[in-house]
């Protein structure tokens, strides 16, 4: 069955009918057409889905979409400020923090919720906060220099 | 973290583009969500496309009935093996497999329908409703159980079910034996594995019936094989076929030969007369498998008194799977790159490819070497040991010195691996420290190598093997079109960086288009890690075409003669820059003589490259080697057999590194992707089931337990390499697993014989090695 779900996404308002049992990653990818979110397994296995909830991280594969009601969902599109590629996506593109980028997005917003509770995280801190993210190409060395890199960026931006 | 100065050897020229760390040409895309992967593209309007798999390991389909399936309201096309009746497979001599199995199911998982429907519900009910009855055969999953005298026979024209044998011997091997002071034997086994790329398998296949012509985007990493492939199982000629590879989640291997999904997605297509959607599930990317083979290797090593070694002796198992894919070709490179890396007296070499109920095993980074390199360094170590004599030193007594030609043939023109032991010795301090860790640390080397590309490509053509097509028009823009697959592993980007440094421009003048057949030039595809050199290559003789033409023209403008010109952003007279043309106005004088300007550079790799004159001589043939060594520190929980790789210091001679960040980021994932093999990753089968087939199962490290890699790069400067370049995305895994199990012997004591060292396997070796301490000096 249908039901209207009332949400925010990157921002926007959105109202729409939407099937009771459908996941959040199905709505967002299928529905709005935000492909940038990424399923990468059968469920809750890899952090490619990764969005924010209220600020929170979320595998948009084991959400409801309409457990999100009346939530604010940002995903990776939802990123960039004036055109402009944010802290953490400049850092990941410029330290190769992403080779196929198919974790990209999961990364970047699981590393995006770290950062706005945790400033200035240590290996250990990221480690911790994007271990449920798998990436197969990078070995994951560059991805922790990305996330680091874009903390100082931000410090240095505030000063 | 990488060393300081981690970019150290000399540079044969100063360059403006090649040799700088340069972020990836698409990598704004990766981090926006923009990259346009086949799954996110546009299916409003395409059907769904899904697969009805096997349930038994072998059997012999009695019936399918697809009526009650077609009569579901929603229903659009149903196809199955009757609709298909031609083999394929990526080895033109070895096409053994049908896109849907036909009378005969050879492993659990193999398609056997599909169904075409207006959405997925409906197209897992129809499912259900197809009636499938099989007569259940006898199974082997295991190459010991496929090579019983009584075991069941999976192919007719295949007894013993052997695919490919293979005997070769070079060298006086008896007398490199004789000649040796120390021989040792040991047997190894390495389980199978999994390329366990992030993107799972999809497929987008578009039907124009009224013009009868089918395009395809997929998530190959090699998408002329896939055309080529469709035109023969669809029966269409190729030139009514289009296939494009869009952003592509890493592949590894396991995209390198068309998979059966995409041949079904286009069956369906045409069948339904529309677009179908294809998306496979983890599950079912796991099942397609095409990855490394659970391998046995019985290995014998001669040494003489000066430690070098005399002969090798090396039996080879491979468990292949059902079908035959590349397994001729990795049996193949099992025992040619048992050559290429030391200066060995003798090899003899036996392999044997074997057929087995389980899905078909493929090409996987590092080709068809890993397992056997692996087995080659824990034995080199352990004879060290014998002989008291340190890693390092053993290793350095056995080197090549080039340009050579191997034993079986190999061109050998360019050596770094000395220079690497040389760096991964100091960085991790090895003699100060070696020997002196507290017990339940240890330190551990291996070496390994790996081709820059297949000198002989398996899809004989004759063309030449690497084409680039590179346009020039009113814009001033320069646009490079290559078929070369970018999968992650920064192709596109290296490409731009080549012609940027021959035509002396930036590199915000280029753009790139990449992988559309009806655009794009033809390409083999990215596989045994042939981009970098042969497109390279490619790519600089058709800038250097192109500045030709910008020369001429600029010189007609600037009244001097072609070679005085230097050019660039702005042309202008050597010593005379303030008469400069703007890099448009050359662009401009160039178009007004032909109009819009397209030229291409090829490469073909010469005769002398292409490998021996004996039977698979051209497997394991390529340009150039690279070479790595790595050192493994770890320390082991003798409580809970649990390994922890501290740190690992790995240098890797690429040649020359065209972009140092995508070399860097090559090295790091190839070893981190050799301690998955080596410490973690294994798939596994109850009664032919895949038990492995989700990222939980199948046990990819993770963040938390990956240790820091500090990467060396060495620059031997190839010769023939694209300015001096080899490869740098795959030599360096295959010395992981041996130098991780060095270490734990130095931190253990003990010999680990199969990989990978999980806790259990760790634990029970431990276990052992107390309940009979001097057995191994009594031995
Ligand atoms: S797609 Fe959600 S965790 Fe893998
Ligand atoms: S960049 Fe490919 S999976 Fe992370």
């Amino acid at each position: 069955m249908k039901r209207i779900l009332n949400l925010k996404i990157n921002g926007t308002a959105c109202e729409d009918a939407v099937a009771d049992n459908m996941l959040l990653i199905d709505y967002l990818r299928d529905q709005k057409g935000l492909t940038g979110t990424k399923q990468g397994c059968d469920g809750g296995e890899c952090g490619a889905c990764t969005v924010l909830v209220d600020g929170k991280p979320r595998l948009a594969c084991v959400t409801l979409a309409h457990d999100c009601a009346g939530t604010e969902i940002e995903t990776i599109e939802g990123q960039q400020r004036n055109g402009r590629l944010s802290a953490l996506q400049r850092a990941f593109h410029e330290n190769l923090g992403t080779q196929c980028g198919f974790c990209t997005p999961g990364m970047i917003i699981a590393a995006e919720a770290l950062l706005r509770r945790n400033p200035d995280p240590d290996d250990d801190a990221i480690k911790r906060a994007l271990g449920g993210n798998l990436c197969r190409c990078t070995g994951y060395i560059k991805i922790i220099r990305s996330v680091r890199a874009a903390a100082a960026m931000m410090a240095r931006d505030a000063a | 973290m990488n060393a300081p100065g981690a970019k150290a050897a000399p540079k044969t020229a100063r360059r403006h583009a090649a040799g700088q760390p340069t972020p990836l040409l698409d990598g704004v895309e990766k981090v926006t969500g923009k990259a346009v992967y086949t799954a996110d593209m546009n299916a409003a309007d395409a059907l769904v496309g899904r697969i009805l798999r096997s349930p038994v390991s072998h059997g012999r389909i009695l019936r399918i009935d697809t009526a009650a399936a077609e009569a579901l309201p929603g229903v659009v096309a149903i196809v199955t093996g009757a609709d298909c009746d031609k083999t394929y497979g990526v080895i033109p001599i070895a096409m053994n497999e049908f896109p849907m199995a036909r009378d005969r199911l050879r492993y659990r998982g193999e398609p056997v329908a599909a169904v075409a429907a207006v959405d997925a519900d409906t197209a897992a009910r129809a499912l259900e409703l197809i009636e499938l009855e099989i007569e259940k055969l006898p199974a082997v999953h295991t190459a010991r159980d496929a090579r019983r005298p009584d075991a069941p026979q999976l192919h007719d024209n295949k007894p013993g079910n052997i695919e490919r044998e293979v005997h070769h011997e070079f060298g006086d091997v008896s007398a490199g034996f004789q000649a040796a002071s120390l021989v040792r034997e040991a047997s190894f086994h390495c389980a199978e594995v999994n390329h366990a790329q992030m993107e799972p398998h999809a497929a987008l296949a578009e039907y124009d019936a009224e013009r009868d012509r089918l395009t395809l985007h997929s998530v190959t990493q090699v998408p002329f094989y896939v055309h080529l492939t469709l035109a023969r199982c669809l029966d269409m000629d190729t030139s009514r076929i289009r296939v494009v590879k869009p952003f592509v989640g890493g592949g590894f291997g396991a995209r390198t030969e068309t998979l059966n999904f995409e041949i079904i997605a286009a069956l369906l297509a045409r069948k339904a007369r529309g677009k179908v959607m294809m998306r496979l599930s983890r599950e079912e990317s796991i099942i397609t498998h095409r990855g490394r083979p659970a391998t046995d290797i019985d290995l014998k090593i001669g040494l003489d008194d000066a430690g070098r070694i005399t002969a090798v002796e090396c039996s080879v198992t491979q468990a292949g799977g059902a079908y035959a894919g590349y397994g001729l070709v990795t049996i193949l490179y099992a025992g040619a790159l048992l050559h290429g890396i030391y200066d060995i007296g003798a090899v003899r070499y036996d392999g044997w490819r074997v057929y087995t109920n389980t899905p078909p095993c493929g090409a996987m980074r590092g080709h068809g070497t890993v397992d056997v390199r692996h087995a080659f360094e824990c034995l080199l170590d352990r004879m060290a040991r014998e002989m008291g004599l340190d890693p390092f030193e053993l290793r350095q007594r056995n080197l090549l010195q080039a340009p050579t030609r191997t034993l079986n043939e190999l061109m050998v023109n360019s050596y770094g691996l000395g220079e690497c032991l040389g760096r991964v010795k100091k960085a991790s301090g090895w003699d100060a420290r070696k020997g002196k860790l507290p017990p339940g640390r240890g330190l551990g080397l291996a070496c390994s190598h790996y081709v820059s590309g297949a000198a002989k490509p398996v899809h004989w053509t004759g063309e030449p093997h690497a084409v680039v097509s590179m346009k020039l028009d009113f814009d001033g823009a320069v646009t490079v079109l290559t078929g070369a697959s970018d999968i992650g592993q920064g192709s596109t980007t290296i490409v731009a960086l080549a012609a940027a440094e021959v035509l002396n421009i930036d590199l915000s003048r280029i753009r790139v288009v990449t992988n559309d057949s009806v655009i794009t030039p033809k390409d083999n595809g990215s596989y045994s890690s042939r981009v970098t050199f042969m497109v390279g290559n490619a790519a600089i003789q058709a800038a250097e075409e192109l500045k030709r033409k910008l020369l001429s023209a600029a010189a007609e403008k600037l009244d001097a003669s072609l070679e005085d010109i230097e050019p660039g952003e702005y042309f202008h007279v050597r010593g005379a820059r303030q008469s400069a043309l703007p890099f448009r106005e050359v662009a401009l004088a160039a178009l007004a003589r032909e109009g819009t300007i397209t030229v291409k550079g090829s490469f073909t790799c010469p005769p002398e490259a292409q490998g021996g004159k004996h039977r698979g001589g051209a497997v394991g043939s390529t340009m150039g080697f690279s070479y790595a060594a790595q050192v493994v520190e770890v320390s082991v929980d003798a409580d809970t057999g649990q390994i922890n790789v501290e740190k690992v210091w790995a240098a890797l001679d690429c040649g020359y590194a065209i972009n140092p960040l995508a070399v860097e980021g090559q090295i790091e994932g190839s070893v981190w992707m050799g301690m998955g093999q080596a410490l973690s990753e294994e798939t596994r089968y109850q009664d032919g089931l895949p038990a492995h087939a989700g990222l939980l199962d199948y046990k990819v490290p993770t963040m938390v337990e990956s240790p820091d890699i500090e990467v060396h790069i060495v620059e031997s400067i190839d010769p023939l390499g694209p300015f001096g370049a080899k490869e740098a995305g795959e030599g360096a895994l295959s010395g992981f697993p041996p130098a991780l199990v060095n270490a734990v012997q130095d931190a253990t004591g003990v010999d680990m014989d199969v990989l990978p060292l999980s806790p259990d396997r760790v634990l029970d070796a431990l276990r052992k090695a107390r309940r009979r301490p001097a057995r191994k000096e009594a031995s």
